[in-house]
């Protein structure tokens, strides 16, 4: 009896191991990034079209894990064809200047569950902030679908100047939405 | 004809119906004339607080339709003058039935062309009315352009109106318009 205790609990302990996979190849298809921003108290969604995501994560190996991402910020997609213009101009992204923004871990944490976190350094506009995002992860056979939001605010970033720096009419937070799916690789 | 002058003048409109018609016909040209200027603003956030107020004013210009609507069917607007011709009472019932038409579906319009844009209407920026329509594009730019032809036909009936009004005190020289104004005295 005590052996099959012995056996199952060795068993059981060892089932994460055995399970544990890095998620490293990004299904750029299956994956979206959007934001939801506030204008005049109205809460309007937007998507980044173009970006590259990378990710190796791996649940048992949190320090190891590393994730990145690189977005075109001409590819915003504000809603509206006049928005699009005008989110590209020097005011707000300068994407002459500054055409990419971009993401990169420094470390991750587990929240309990499948909730994680990550810590990073989000560059936009030639300006560098620490940003954390809680996520989700679930596995689904050999993939895993990433879910998770945090709050950037424009204005560290200066994302927005001159007329618009005035959070009256559009809110300094803007809500980013990542979903990524991610394959087990090698 | 000095007894029948008598007759028409008792038989004014109401106080209330008189503040609504008023309130709503200063709101409607306000109306008009934002939305006329601010459609060929350029992208800043005085456009997008003009487009709110627009909108919250069209919302309180729909509410108050509704309610005139109650009062107009509890309570009878008095008669047209008896000497009144078959001619002219079909033209200003149809032309009193379309304004009530236009009124309602104005705002209408307004509506679902916010809801198709993608921005929805947040009444004083504090209560969201719902979205009726999923955001799309052409179906937003076709709502916009109803909307447009609507305001047109409706500014064309309110020349009408008001010319008929200002024709029946001038030319006839009854009650028509003065049982509309509150009573001066005399």
């Amino acid at each position: 009896m005590n052996k099959i205790i012995t056996i199952l609990a060795s068993g059981l302990a060892f089932t994460p191991l055995a399970q544990a996979v890095e998620f490293n190849q990004i299904q750029a298809e299956k994956s979206t990034l959007g934001f939801v921003y506030k204008q005049m108290g109205v809460p309007v969604d937007g998507s980044f079209k173009k970006f590259a995501a990378q990710l190796s994560f791996d649940p048992a190996k949190l320090n190891m894990a590393k994730a990145a991402l690189d977005l075109d910020v001409t590819s915003i997609d504000t809603g509206s064809d006049e928005g699009n213009d005008e989110v590209a101009t020097k005011a707000w992204f300068n994407a002459k200047t500054f055409p990419r923004a971009k993401f990169e871990s420094t470390s991750f944490k587990a929240l309990g569950g499948n909730r994680y976190e990550v810590s990073g350094k989000m560059s936009i506009k030639g300006r560098t902030q620490t940003v954390a995002a809680p996520f989700t992860l679930n596995q689904q056979g050999s993939s895993a679908v990433v879910d998770g939001a945090f709050v950037l605010k424009r204005a560290d970033y200066a994302i927005g100047e001159g007329a618009w720096a005035d959070f009256g009419t559009v809110a300094n937070e803007i809500q980013i939405k990542f979903h990524f799916v991610a394959n087990a690789g090698k | 004809m000095q007894y029948l002058r008598q007759l028409n003048l008792s038989n004014r409109y109401t106080k209330t119906a008189m503040s609504l018609h008023w309130l709503m016909a200063v709101l409607l040209v306000g109306l008009f004339a934002i939305g006329v200027y601010m459609h060929e603003l350029p992208l800043s956030p005085w456009k997008l607080q003009v487009y709110s107020w627009h909108k919250w004013a069209g919302v309180t210009a729909f509410i108050l339709v509704l309610v005139r609507l109650i009062w107009r069917f509890t309570h009878r607007p008095p008669p047209l003058p008896i000497n009144t011709s078959r001619f002219a009472e079909l033209a200003a019932h149809t032309g009193h039935a379309l304004l009530y038409i236009l009124m309602i579906a104005i705002p209408l319009t307004g509506w679902l062309m916010s809801s198709a844009k993608g921005i929805q209407t947040v009444y004083f920026g504090i209560i969201p009315i719902p979205d009726l329509l999923a955001k799309n594009k052409e179906l937003g730019n076709l709502l916009r352009e109803v909307h447009e032809m609507l305001n047109f036909i409706l500014a064309a009936i309110v020349v009408g109106h008001t010319g008929a009004a200002i024709k029946h005190h001038l030319v006839n020289k009854d009650d028509v318009l003065t049982r509309m104004l509150p009573r001066w005295k005399r």
